[in-house]
C-alpha cells in the first residue's frame, strides 16, 4: 500500500497531495439541506453539483437533492444570468420548494456573476424565497462554504420583529452530523430552554424509511424559524470556523448577542456548553445530565489504561479537531500530530495552547496541511492511533496503525451520521471507539499465551 | 408492463412550455411499427431540472485518464474536483511485471489547490513548480495535467507549461483542456482524453508484433470492481494476448504499444469509439463491438471474435471455454433466476451500461421497461448508421476533432491485420458487425421507454407509475428509489461488489440482485402498530 510514497525528507511546498479539505460549495449545500423545504442550487457547471451530491450521499447514505445552473461554454464566457433565471423558473414549476438556496462555484465566481441582481430579476412565486451566498472554491474550504451559507440565511431571512427579545436561544451547531444536531437539541430540551437550531439536517439526512416518499423530508429549520432567530435573546455559535460568521451577523443585523463556543465534543467543551446555557438562561442543570456526565467520568477512570499515554494523530475539520484534541488530552492521550486542511492560523494557536496547558512536548500542529504531510510525519515517528476521516485508511494500512473514523466524510462505514460524537453521550461513544480499536489491535497482535479473556 | 401515452403526457404537464418542448424529444416510447424512432441526445442540460449529469473534467480525468496506474495526474484548479474524483470510481489496478508497486498512484490525489491570487495572477508558475516537486519526489514515468473550470477563463496555457516541463524532466507531461463547462456532459471529456492519448501515447512504443500471437486491445473497459481482469482471464484462456486496456489497470508502457494489435475490442462505445476509429484510420486495425455483461452476450462476443480471427483453433477453443464456464456458472445463476424471473427494472446509467446490462437481466428472466443514458449520443441509442445525420450543435462544436492520416509505415488493410484474405474478410463482415454498433434501441421491447438525461422528477414519476421491482442507477438515485420502496443497485460502482463482467461477474450480479430484492427488512417497513390500526380501520369500514 502506497509504495510510491517517498522515504525520507521531501520538498513539498506547493499544491496539495491527498488534501484534508474540499471546496466551499459542498458545505453550502449541506447547510442549505438543513432548511425545511429547501432545494440547494449550485450556480456553475453541473459537474460540481453532481460531485457534491454524490459525496454527501456517500457519507449520509440518504437522498441529497440539489439543482444546477448547468453552465455551458457560452454561459461561461458571457455570464450565467439566463441560466440562473431559467433554473429558478423551472425549479419552482417542477419541484416547488419553499425556498431555493443558491451557492456559487469557482466558475461563476471567476466570471463575476452578480447574484443579487440576477435574483431580483427572476420570477419568484408569491410566498417563496430565493437566497444566495458566494462560495468561491479557491478560498477556504468546505467549512468556509458552510459558514457562508449559514451567514446568508441570517442576512436574508432573520428579522428582529418583536420589541422585546424572546426567551429563546439560537443554536448554530456548525458542520456536524444530524445525529449530533439531535444530541445538542436533546441537551437543550432537557434543560427546558426554548431554542432554534440553524441549520438542522436531522430528519433530512437521517430520514426514516417509511412507505411514503417525500421530496422534502420533515426535518430542517423552517423559514419562519429562521426569521424568528432575530427575536432570540442569545445565540450560541458552536465551532468558530463554521458558526462565528452567522453569529456575528445576528449581532449586527438583529442585535442578538452571540457567545462563541467550541463544538461540544468531549467533556470540557460539553461542560462549557451546558454551563453557558445554565448561566445565560438561568436554569438548573437537570439530574439526567449530571448522571450522564458522571457516567463519562466513571468510564474514563475505568478504562484509562486502555489508552492513556498512547500517541494519536488527529486530522479533519478545524472545529471538530480542536475539540477532539482537547478530549484526547482529557483522556490522558498524546495528540502527536494535529492537522486540518482548512486554512486559518488560529487553529495552530488554539491547539498549541492546549499542548502547553497539558505540557505536551514535541507534537506538531498544522492548518492548511494535507495527508501526504501527515503521512511523512508518521513515517518519521509513528503513532498508536489515527483519528480522522475515511481518507486516513490508506495511511492506516500502509503504516499498520488503527483508525478511528470520525468527522466528514466517512465513506466506508454506515450508521455514523445517526450517532452523536457531541455531548456526554458522544463522549461515551468516542471512548468506546478509541478503547475498542486499541483493544482489537492488542488482541490481534497478542501471542497465544498473552491472549486474554478479560481486558 | 408498458407505459401508455396518457401517463407520459401527464408526467410532462407541470413543465414550463420550453422545458416540455425540450424534454419531449428526449423521451421515446418504442413503437416497433415505426422503424427506428429518433431520440434527441447530447444536447445541453435544462438548467434547474436536477439532471444526473457530471462534467467534462469528470469524463476526462475521472473516467478515462484517472485509471492509468503509472501516470501521476495533477488536477490544475481549486481543491474540489481532484478531491471528489479521488478513490471514488472503482477502477482497480495492481502491480505486475511491467509496473512495480512504487509506480502505482491510484490511492493518491494531486492538485494545485488554486487560491484567489492564482485566479487573479494566473496559476502557471504554481503548476510548473508542482510538477517539478512531484517529479523530484515520485519519479513518475509520465504526468497528466487536467484543467478545471477556471483554467480556461483565466487563460492559463497548460500546453506551454507541460511542454516545458516535459523537456525539463525528460518524461511525457500531457495537458488535457477538460474544463468542466466544455460540451454538455462527461462525454466531451471522453473525447478530449481520447485525442490526447491518441496523439501522444498510442503508437509511441517500439514493440514489434510476434506473428505467432493474436493480439487484441480492450477499449473502453475501466476495470470497475475487477471487470477487465475477468474479461482478460477469459480471453487469455482462449489463447488471445491482450496488449492494452483503455484504461482499466493500464500502464503508459502498455498503451504505447497498442498499435501492434490485430483487433480492437470495444466495450464502452461512447467513451472510446474515437480511439477505435482513429486507430482504424491510422493503422487500419479493425474494431469489434463486444459485450461481456451477461452469459448470452459473452457467448456472442466470444464467437464473434473467434469468427473474426478466421482461425479454427480459436473457434474450437472458444466453444471449449464456453462449455466449461457455463457448466460452472449456470447452476448458480439458475438458483437466483428463480427469485428474479418475471421482475421488471429501470436502468439509468452513464453511456453504455443501460444497454449492456439488459442482456444480463434477460439471463435472469427480468425485463428493462425504462432505460436511459446520462450522456450517450444518438448513435448509442439508435446505432452508428445515424452518425452522418447528427449535427454538432453550438455547445459541442469546440471539442477538437483530430485529423488522422494513415501511418506511412504501419498502416495495413484490416484483413492483413487479421492475417486473412480480402475475400474471407468480406465474407466475415457479412456475419460479424465489425466496425459497427447497433445501439440500445433494437434491443428494447415494444412499449418500453428510452429516456435521455432523465432527471429526478421524471425518475420519481415513472417509479410511482410503473412500480418497477428494481432500480439500477448511480449513488445519487439509489437512496431516492429505496425511500420510494424500490430496491436499487448501483451500476456504476456495483455497490462495492464485482466483477459484474464475464462469467464470474454474471454469478456475482445474480446474487447481488436477488439479495437486494429479498433482504428481509423490506417486510418490516410498516410498524406493527400501524398495521393494527389499518386493520381496525378496515373493520370499522
Amino acid at each position: 500500500m502506497l509504495e510510491c510514497v517517498p522515504e525520507g525528507p521531501v520538498e513539498h511546498t506547493i499544491g496539495k497531495i491527498n488534501p484534508a479539505k474540499t471546496c466551499q460549495p459542498i458545505g453550502a449545500m449541506y447547510a442549505a439541506l438543513g432548511i425545511h423545504g429547501c432545494l440547494p442550487h449550485s450556480h456553475g457547471s453541473q459537474g460540481c453539483c453532481a460531485y457534491h451530491r454524490m459525496h454527501l450521499t456517500r457519507h449520509f447514505r440518504d437522498q441529497v437533492l440539489a439543482s444546477s445552473s448547468s453552465f455551458t461554454e457560452g454561459a461561461s464566457v458571457f455570464g450565467g444570468a439566463a441560466n440562473l433565471k431559467t433554473s429558478i423558473k423551472n425549479i419552482f414549476a417542477i419541484y416547488n420548494p419553499e425556498i431555493i438556496a443558491v451557492h456559487t462555484t469557482c466558475l461563476s465566481e471567476t466570471i463575476g456573476d452578480d447574484l443579487p441582481t440576477i435574483i431580483k430579476q427572476s420570477e419568484i412565486p408569491e410566498g417563496k424565497r430565493v437566497i444566495h451566498t458566494n462560495t468561491p472554491s479557491y478560498s477556504g474550504s468546505h467549512i468556509t462554504g458552510f459558514s457562508n451559507m449559514v451567514k446568508s440565511m441570517v442576512s436574508y431571512l432573520a428579522e428582529a420583529t418583536e420589541p422585546v427579545k424572546k426567551d429563546q436561544v439560537n443554536i448554530l451547531p456548525g458542520f456536524v452530523n444530524p445525529g449530533d444536531m439531535r444530541e445538542i437539541r436533546k441537551i437543550v430540551d432537557e434543560m427546558g430552554i426554548q431554542m432554534i437550531m440553524l441549520p438542522d439536517t436531522s430528519g433530512v439526512l437521517d430520514a426514516p424509511q417509511t412507505n411514503k416518499y417525500a421530496l422534502f423530508p420533515d426535518g430542517g429549520t423552517t423559514v419562519d424559524e429562521i426569521v424568528d432567530t432575530g427575536n432570540s435573546s442569545l445565540t450560541l455559535a458552536l465551532g468558530s470556523w463554521a458558526s462565528d460568521a452567522a453569529g456575528a451577523m445576528l449581532v449586527e443585523k438583529c442585535n442578538v448577542p452571540c457567545i462563541p463556543l467550541r463544538t461540544p465534543i468531549g467533556l470540557k467543551a460539553t461542560d462549557d456548553f451546558i454551563m453557558t446555557l445554565k448561566e445565560k438562561c438561568e436554569v438548573d442543570v437537570p439530574k439526567s445530565l449530571t448522571v450522564e456526565r458522571g457516567q463519562v467520568v466513571d468510564t474514563l477512570i475505568d478504562t484509562h489504561f486502555h489508552y492513556q499515554g498512547k500517541k494519536v494523530a488527529i486530522f479533519g475539520d478545524p472545529d471538530i479537531v480542536i475539540s477532539l484534541t482537547e478530549f484526547v488530552l482529557t483522556m490522558g492521550m498524546i495528540p502527536k500530530y494535529v492537522l486540518t486542511g482548512t486554512p486559518g492560523s488560529r487553529f495552530e494557536t488554539e491547539v498549541r495552547k492546549m499542548f502547553e496547558e497539558y505540557q505536551v512536548e514535541g507534537s506538531i500542529v498544522k492548518a492548511d496541511g494535507d495527508l501526504f504531510e501527515l503521512h511523512q510525519w508518521i513515517k518519521e515517528e509513528p503513532v498508536d492511533l489515527l483519528m480522522g476521516t475515511t481518507y486516513g485508511k490508506y495511511i492506516a494500512r500502509a503504516e499498520d496503525i488503527p483508525l478511528v473514523r470520525v468527522g466528514f466524510p466517512i465513506l466506508d462505514r454506515a450508521v455514523h451520521p445517526l450517532m452523536p460524537i457531541t455531548g456526554y453521550r458522544g463522549c461515551l461513544r468516542l471512548i468506546e471507539m478509541v478503547s475498542n480499536t486499541l483493544l482489537d489491535r492488542r488482541d490481534r497482535d497478542a501471542s497465544d499465551e498473552d491472549y486474554e479473556m478479560v481486558l | 408492463m408498458a407505459i401508455n401515452q396518457e401517463v407520459l403526457d401527464e408526467m410532462l404537464l407541470p413543465y414550463p412550455d420550453k422545458v416540455k418542448k425540450n424534454r419531449t424529444k428526449h423521451i421515446v416510447r418504442k413503437n416497433p411499427e415505426e422503424g427506428c424512432q429518433q431520440i434527441e441526445a447530447n444536447t445541453r442540460t435544462v438548467p434547474g431540472i436536477i439532471s444526473q449529469r457530471g462534467c467534462c473534467y469528470a469524463g476526462c480525468k475521472g473516467v478515462v485518464i484517472g485509471p492509468i496506474k503509472d501516470m501521476i495526474t495533477i488536477t490544475h484548479g481549486p481543491v474540489g474536483c481532484a478531491y471528489y474524483s479521488w478513490g471514488t470510481r472503482r477502477n482497480k489496478a495492481r502491480a505486475d511485471d511491467i509496473t512495480p508497486p512504487e509506480h502505482i498512484y491510484g490511492a493518491m490525489c494531486f492538485v494545485t489547490d488554486m487560491q484567489e491570487p492564482d485566479i487573479v495572477f494566473g496559476g502557471e508558475k504554481k503548476l510548473a513548480k508542482m510538477i517539478d516537486e512531484v517529479v523530484e519526489m515520485f519519479h513518475p514515468r509520465a504526468i497528466n495535467v487536467c484543467a478545471t473550470c477556471p483554467i480556461g477563463l483565466i487563460g492559463d496555457d497548460l500546453g506551454a507549461v507541460t511542454k516545458k516541463a516535459s523537456e525539463k524532466h525528460g518524461i511525457p507531461v500531457l495537458a488535457y483542456n477538460c474544463e468542466g463547462y466544455k460540451g454538455v456532459s462527461q462525454s466531451a471529456g471522453h473525447h478530449i482524453a481520447n485525442n490526447v492519448l491518441m496523439e501522444n501515447v498510442i503508437g509511441s512504443g517500439d514493440a514489434e508484433k510476434n506473428p505467432s500471437e493474436f493480439v487484441v486491445n480492450l477499449l473502453g473497459e475501466y476495470n470497475i470492481g475487477g471487470d477487465s481482469w475477468e474479461i482478460e482471464r477469459i480471453l487469455n484462456d482462449i489463447g488471445y494476448r491482450v496488449q492494452g486496456v483503455l484504461t482499466g489497470d493500464s500502464s503508459v508502457e502498455e498503451m504505447k504499444n497498442m498499435h501492434i494489435a490485430n483487433l480492437n475490442l470495444v466495450m464502452c462505445h461512447r467513451s472510446i469509439n474515437y480511439i477505435a476509429e482513429m486507430m482504424e484510420e491510422k493503422y487500419g486495425i479493425p474494431w469489434l463491438k463486444i459485450n461481456f455483461i451477461g452469459v448470452e452476450a459473452i457467448k456472442k462476443s466470444l464467437r464473434d471474435i473467434a469468427q473474426v480471427t478466421g482461425d479454427e483453433t480459436f473457434i474450437r477453443k472458444t466453444e471449449e471455454v464456453i462449455a466449461r464456464e457455463e457448466a460452472r456458472v449456470l447452476p448458480v445463476i439458475e438458483h437466483f433466476r428463480k427469485i428474479c424471473t418475471g421482475k421488471t427494472a429501470f436502468a439509468f446509467v452513464g453511456g453504455s451500461r443501460s444497454h449492456h446490462y439488459q442482456y444480463l437481466l434477460r439471463d435472469l428472466g427480468m425485463e428493462v421497461v425504462v432505460a436511459g443514458y446520462e450522456f450517450a449520443h444518438r448513435d448509442d441509442y439508435e446505432g452508428r448508421q445515424v452518425i452522418p445525420t447528427i449535427k454538432t450543435d453550438a455547445d459541442s462544436k469546440n471539442i477538437p476533432e483530430l485529423d488522422i492520416k494513415p501511418d506511412p509505415e504501419l498502416y495495413k488493410e484490416a484483413h492483413e491485420h487479421l492475417n486473412i484474405t480480402k475475400e474471407k474478410f468480406d465474407e466475415i463482415c457479412s456475419r460479424v458487425p465489425l466496425g459497427n454498433y447497433e445501439g440500445m434501441y433494437p434491443d428494447m421491447n415494444g412499449g418500453t421507454l428510452m429516456i435521455d438525461d432523465c432527471n429526478h422528477y421524471e425518475a420519481e414519476q415513472l417509479v410511482k407509475d410503473l412500480k418497477p421491482d428494481l432500480f439500477f442507477a448511480g449513488v445519487r438515485d439509489k437512496y431516492i428509489a429505496q425511500k420510494m420502496g424500490v430496491p436499487a443497485k448501483q451500476l456504476h460502482s456495483y455497490d462495492y461488489s464485482g466483477p459484474y463482467a464475464g462469467f464470474n461477474g454474471a454469478m456475482n450480479f445474480a446474487r447481488d440482485v436477488a439479495n437486494a430484492m429479498t433482504t428481509p427488512a423490506w417486510k418490516f417497513i410498516t410498524p406493527p402498530w400501524e398495521k393494527e390500526s389499518e386493520n381496525t380501520g378496515d373493520t370499522n369500514a
